[in-house]
């Protein structure tokens, strides 16, 4: 299935990437977009595989920085266990939520992390000193693990590079497991999975819990690089970024989370720079309506999203049935 | 012999129509069930309920001494009944032994986590999964099959995937929901030969289909449904020598061989 000369390739090809950029701003770039692909890993197996949608995943990330900063900070965890913590408690969340709407039709988790989503973005607004308001958290110490302080750029680029391998090759362990199995054979036919013995709620609600943890661990590593957290990365706004790059990369698809991070944060920079000499005075608003269209336009041209250039095979199981998931037609049978 | 599945006053309306309608019949062990009847006799229904899929407004289930009411699909299949459709409902973008092994599922036992850190295969259950399926695959007759996605598969061998995916936990009873239709004659007559073969091995079936000659080959008894009410129960002779079923069944379905 998967590639090992490609995944090795890649891999060298980021490991030394540092070295011919040689620009703290792109390093940075790099860094953000590797955790975000973290995120868009869940999502993707939330998205790509349970046929779920949500649109609360930057509030599972910012979750996941808060649990991480304030523990590390106020209550003085070391960083190893905060940023455990800040896994689990995301993931709890995830399965309060997940537990009464998953049994109900599509719609309903992505309404309800709307929802939790916008509630979680006001209590980091108002929660006074706990989260410091609209002016966030500052003086979060840097993750030291053993004696390794990650404190600079260079060193913090390697340890999100390893996260994202292995949190990759964990996925690829997944979806080609039973469990991967039973969550494909959902997208593909819910009744017929159900009665091969696959208790499809609890698999959806795995997926969701398991995307939320990844969200909360791309959201304790931001903590412990930025060492300083507001309110601001963590809104809708951002949630709806995911969900484009999670689109954009490819459901399904090995490659697809980093080169749809990729790509979305490229754009981002890039509308942030040119839409104000365009449309003087714009804000972040109009970098939203930019990526609708690009949605929009992936959606018609490459259904299968990028992540298909890679893996041509899963482009061609794919581009007959964009969404890759069949309409659900009342009870099967006659 | 024992009484494996046993359904009682079974009865479901769809907007004030009864579908099903007081319907009682039971399977015995090692046993070919054939539920037989016109379109929308309500034959797919009775699926339905049995599996889990539809709640019934009236009457029970009972599987091997324990009433499924209330349990869900999943819960049900677990206790030893698995089904195919009459509109097949393949895993179409996964491959033939991907499909078998997926109705394997209750046979594994890894979970999300152990799945994350095994490698790919490696596990001794996923082998032992594989090897079984395969074989499964080389005995319902889609050898040299086992990597194409089911999509890309003829319908004549979709509807045997089907039976193979059903069969591949090993459940005590089977439903099939016209496994012979879009099968050539060739096809129906191997399929029949396969399900007597199961049937030696001791697996129940409660069998609907329209193809008559199949039915009175490898049918011990049949139930004729029509309108949702059972009009008949027997032997295939009893069944065929049964003036009123051919008055509301036989005489106006042009299928009958
Ligand atoms: N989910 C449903 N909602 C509403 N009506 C239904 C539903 N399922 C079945 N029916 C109705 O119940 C009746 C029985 O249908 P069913 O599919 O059980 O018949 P059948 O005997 O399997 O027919 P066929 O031989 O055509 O497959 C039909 O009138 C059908 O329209
Ligand atoms: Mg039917």
């Amino acid at each position: 299935m998967l590639k090992k000369a490609l995944v090795f390739a890649v891999l060298i090809f980021f490991l030394v990437l540092p070295f011919l950029i040689r620009s703290n701003y792109l390093l940075g770039m790099l860094i953000v977009t590797g955790l975000y692909s973290i995120i868009v890993i869940g999502l993707g197996i939330l998205m790509g595989y349970a046929g779920q949608v949500s649109f609360g995943h930057a509030a599972f990330f910012g979750l996941g920085s808060y649990t991480a900063a304030i523990l590390a900070t106020s209550c003085g965890w070391p960083t190893p266990a905060a940023l455990l913590a800040a896994m689990a408690l995301p993931g709890l969340v995830a399965a309060l939520i997940g537990r009464p709407t998953l049994k109900l039709k599509e719609l309903y988790l992505a309404l309800a992390t709307l929802a939790f989503g916008i509630l979680v973005h006001i209590l980091f607004n108002e929660g006074g000193e706990i989260t410091g308001g609209p002016s966030g958290l500052a003086g979060i110490p840097y993750l030291s693990l053993g004696g390794l302080v990650f404190d600079r750029d260079i060193e913090f680029y390697y340890l999100v590079l390893a996260v994202v391998l292995l949190v990759s090759l964990a996925v690829n362990n997944l979806i080609q497991s039973r469990t991967g199995r039973a969550l494909r054979a959902i997208r593909e036919s819910e009744h017929a999975a159900q009665t091969a013995g696959m208790d499809t709620s609890l698999l959806k609600l795995q997926a969701f819990v398991f995307s939320a943890v990844l969200a909360g661990l791309a959201g304790g590593l931001y903590a412990f690089y930025v060492t300083f957290i507001s309110p601001s990365p963590f809104s809708f706004h951002m949630s709806v970024q995911f969900v484009l790059m999670a689109v954009v990369g490819g459901l399904g698809t090995f490659w697809g989370p980093l080169q749809g991070s990729g790509l979305v944060v490229a754009l981002g920079e890039a509308l942030r720079w040119a839409v104000p000499l365009v449309i003087p005075g714009a804000g972040g608003e109009y970098q939203i309506i930019f990526f609708g269209i690009i949605l929009v336009l992936v959606m018609i041209f490459r259904p299968a999203g990028l992540g298909s250039l890679l893996s041509p095979q899963v482009n061609q199981e794919r581009a007959g049935r964009p969404g890759g998931r069949e309409v659900d037609g009342g009870v099967a049978g006659g | 012999m024992e009484v494996l599945l046993e359904v009682e006053g079974l009865t479901r309306y769809f907007g004030g129509v009864a579908a099903v309608k007081e319907i009682s019949f039971q399977v015995q062990e090692a046993e070919i069930f054939a539920l037989i009847g016109p379109n929308g006799a309500g034959k797919t229904t009775v699926f339905n309920l049995i599996t889990g899929l539809l709640a019934p407004d009236a009457g029970s289930v009972v599987f091997e001494g324990k009433s499924l009411a209330g349990l869900k699909p999943h819960q049900i299949a677990a206790a030893g009944i698995t089904r195919t459709f009459q509109n097949l409902q393949l895993f179409g973008n996964m491959t033939v032994l991907e499909n078998v092994m997926a109705g394997a599922y209750l046979k594994g036992r890894t979970g999300f986590l152990k799945s994350l850190v095994t490698w790919p295969g490696s596990s001794r259950e996923e082998k032992l999964i594989r090897r079984e399926a395969l074989a499964l695959i080389d005995e319902v007759g889609l050898a040299g099959l086992a990597g194409l996605p089911a999509a890309a598969l003829p319908f004549g061998r979709q509807r045997l995937l089907e039976i193979a995916r059903a069969l591949a936990s090993g459940p005590r009873l089977v439903l099939l929901d016209e496994p012979a239709a879009g099968l050539n004659s060739a096809e129906t007559k191997e399929l029949a030969g396969y399900l007597k073969r199961l049937r030696e091995e001791g697996k129940s079936m409660l069998l609907v289909e329209h193809d008559m000659e199949t039915v009175m080959e490898v049918a011990d008894r049949i139930m004729v449904l029509n309108s949702g009410e059972a009009i008949a129960l027997g032997t295939p002779a009893e069944i065929q020598a049964n003036p009123e079923v051919i008055k509301a069944y036989l005489g106006e379905d042009e299928r009958v061989a």
